[in-house]
């Protein structure tokens, strides 16, 4: 049994912090007091936190790792210590590997070497359609059969409607989960950022912010048409805000999520064609940028993910253009999600239920909670330590984060999975 | 006279005075080239290298003949045929010719932002001869001398850029150029060929040419590229040419004495009208292009200068 004293236990049920102590055992917590406590259990190991946070660990939905196809860049065994160390304990894969994950058999396989390497839960997500080509749905009965929680084309649009509305049908008498990547494709074709000043001067192709809101618009009249279980894998623009708020009240099954990286940096932060902060949907403007971190707050927007995607360097020296789009971000979306917690923009609570809570529950996972009889998935960290970002040091195969050289505060002092501790800081 | 700068990437990093440094330094050229004897030594034993990764005949003779002026050793290098076919990067193909010890390298490139990350990797001085839908520095300034002389001043005239703004690197590069030297600037065009964020730039907006053009000192015509027509830019070009082709009527609407610019090479019939282009009391064109060669000559000038410094104090 562990027994954790003095600790800022954070409750994203109650989107509270209460200081107190919390015990736990056999894979689960067991009791959770607040106030300082005198006396652990008996037979108890104590960790005294000191003051520091200990939260549910974070629940991942849309890491890529690079297995099968690009091992090179990413495994299983990589993205997981990567994981542990960033305080993810469950990680949600993206099908968009090479080849995609589109049959049962490749299902096993990403099951498989999950649980041979990876430290840290692994629940993959099954592409929609086969090749995630937008053509034929694959097999989803059999596909959730073998382990998928989600289904999803990762970033490529499904353009046919026709052939959308049949998957989101299929999808819906399974009650099986579908991702999509709320955007219009026609309009956002060979977009390398977001139409503006910057984009111009740059002379970068760009796309404007309102192809999100037209792709979120389309999949809603969808969704209203089918019933199905939809999750928009990424809002970052203002103008799509109110399509999900209405969307919501009128009682369809929708949530949306967004990415650390569109809570935390630019448009602007691509300078000089920095290709590390290339990313797809591209970086937005100031104003989005604090839109959706108060949709956080408010609650409208459900889930942060890390969009983790690692590109080797190869992918990345190129000109803009060309370069490959995405960040790896497990290890840093703790100390990035801090910034808008030091911000004040996101209170803790709220800042946990959007990183833990809500992940877990629109999975149907019991974890990405602190209370007792929930699995023992915990994170201890310092919400202030500083540091100066520096990408050598992370664990990922791949080491493109935009943060490389930055000032972060927050640090991960202990990841727990299922009880056990599979990280510590050193 | 001062030009702190290792390369020539783009117009947004000089100062005016750094502007007018450079222009000063092409009117000798310009006198250079028009005496008997065009030769100087200033880059004698250097080593100029044209590397073009997209088609140009008139800025590649333009940049060479300026190097052979000036009395470099000028070497040609068609990128198309070469590496990129055989799937080499960028930067390889950079660090490779690095090693040749070249002392100027000549870039085209056809991405944004290609040979800023090119300037990265090399050890000589780089001058952009066009990047993507980015820069085309030298051409901004050649504009600029052109202008200069023609109408005695770069400052405070209205000038009116006319065409596809939004793919055009000529247009960026003059855009920023003739405002930081405290121009007025029109940009004349249909909506679907200005950049987005255009507000933003300090520049007034016209889709009517006509009411653009009214009292402009200068008017530069840029070029229509043909592959904009399978875009669905424009609908057509009689239709472009009808609406903002330039012809004596609409330029009637400048001011009598303003000029005609064109980057070139021209679309006749399609953005300007052919006998106004060879108006020699109206266009500059011809004299754009000699003024080419003595830009491009001062811009090499004042960057092997820095190089050689440098490699002095090293």
């Amino acid at each position: 049994m562990l027994h954790f004293t003095n600790a800022k236990i954070v409750d994203p049920e109650k989107a509270s912090v209460t200081f107190g102590s919390l015990s736990m055992a056999n894979g689960a917590v067991q009791e959770i007091v607040a106030g300082r406590a005198d006396q652990a259990p008996a037979g108890a190991t104590v960790v005294d936190c000191a003051g520091r946070y200990l939260a549910p660990g974070i629940v991942d939905v849309g890491v890529k790792v690079c297995e099968p196809g690009e091992r090179h860049k990413e495994s299983f065994g990589s993205a997981g210590l990567a994981a542990a160390a960033g305080g993810v304990t469950t990680i949600v894969t993206r099908p968009d590997t090479e080849p995609a994950i589109d049959n049962p058999e490749a299902l096993e396989f990403v099951i498989r070497r999950a649980r041979e390497a990876a430290p840290v839960h692994v629940l993959p997500i099954a592409a929609l359609t086969k090749a995630r080509a937008g053509r034929e749905m694959t097999e989803i009965g059999f596909l959730l059969d073998a382990g998928a929680v989600a289904f999803s084309d990762g970033d490529r649009v499904v353009k046919n409607t026709k052939v959308f509305s049949r998957a989101l049908t299929y999808a819906r008498s399974l009650g099986a989960l579908v991702i999509a990547h709320p955007q219009d494709p026609c309009l956002s074709d060979g977009a390398a950022a977001t139409s503006g000043k910057l984009a111009s001067l740059r002379g970068l192709p760009s796309v404007s912010p309102m192809a999100e809101r037209m792709g979120l618009d389309r999949d809603i009249a969808l969704i209203e048409m089918t019933g199905a279980r939809y999750h928009a894998d990424q809002i970052t623009t203002a103008r799509a805000l109110p399509a999900l708020e209405r969307a919501k009240r009128n009682g369809l099954d929708i949530t949306a999520g967004t990415s650390i990286h569109h809570l935390t940096l630019n448009a602007l932060d691509v300078g000089d064609y920095r290709t590390f902060f290339k990313l797809k949907p591209p970086l937005r403007d100031e104003q989005d940028r604090l839109a959706i971190a108060e949709a956080i707050q408010s609650g409208l927007i459900d889930t942060i993910s890390s969009m983790h995607t690692p590109q080797d360097e190869e992918s990345k020296r190129l000109p803009f253009e060309a370069a490959a789009s995405g960040a790896v971000a497990l290890e840093t979306l703790l100390p990035a999600a801090m910034r808008l917690y030091h911000a004040n923009l996101v209170d803790m609570g709220t800042l946990w239920r959007a990183l833990s809570l809500n992940p877990a529950k629109r999975l149907g996972l019991d974890t990405g909670r602190l209370s007792p009889g929930a699995p023992a998935d915990l994170v201890l960290f310092d919400a202030d330590a500083p540091f100066v970002m520096d990408r050598a040091m992370l664990r990922s195969k791949s080491r493109n984060t935009p943060f490389d050289g930055q000032r972060m505060q927050g640090k991960v002092l202990a990841t727990y999975v299922s009880g056990q501790k599979v990280f510590e800081a050193s | 006279m001062t030009f702190a700068h290792r390369h020539l990437l783009g117009i947004e990093h000089l100062a005016q005075h750094e502007i007018e440094t450079l222009l000063n330094l092409a009117d000798e050229y310009v006198m250079l080239n028009r005496a008997e004897a065009k030769h100087s030594d200033r880059l004698a034993g250097l080593t100029q290298v044209n590397m073009f990764f997209e088609n140009s005949t008139r800025t590649q003779a333009s940049f060479e003949i300026a190097g052979k002026r000036l009395g470099a050793d000028v070497m040609n290098m068609a990128m198309q045929a070469s590496s990129i076919t055989k799937g080499e990067t960028l930067i390889d193909t950079a660090m490779t010719l690095n090693a040749m010890h070249p002392d100027l390298l000549v870039v085209r490139h056809p991405h944004s932002g290609a040979v800023d990350l090119l300037a990265q990797k090399v050890n000589c001085a780089v001058l952009n001869a066009g990047d993507g839908r980015h820069e085309h520095p030298t051409q901004a300034l050649l504009d600029g001398l052109t202008i200069r002389r023609k109408k005695g001043r770069l400052h405070r005239l209205s000038i009116a850029i006319c065409g596809d703004i939004a793919h055009s690197r000529v247009a960026r590069s003059n855009i920023i150029l003739l405002g930081k030297m405290e121009n007025r600037i029109r940009l004349i065009g249909p909506p679907t060929l200005m950049p987005s964020g255009i507000q933003q730039f300090g520049v007034e907006v016209f889709d009517d040419m006509t009411r653009g053009l009214e009292d402009v000192d200068v008017v530069m015509m840029l070029r229509l590229q043909k592959e904009r027509m399978d875009g669905g830019f424009i609908p057509s070009e009689r239709e472009y040419y009808h609406r903002y082709g330039l012809n004596a009527e609409k330029l009637a609407f400048a001011k009598p004495d303003a000029i005609v610019m064109h980057p070139g090479p021209m679309n006749r019939g399609v953005e300007i009208d052919g006998t106004l282009a060879d108006d020699i009391n109206r266009s500059v064109i011809q004299e754009q292009v000699e003024m080419g060669v003595a830009v491009r000559m001062a811009a090499m000038d004042l960057l092997a200068r820095n190089l050689l410094e440098t490699r002095g104090a090293a």
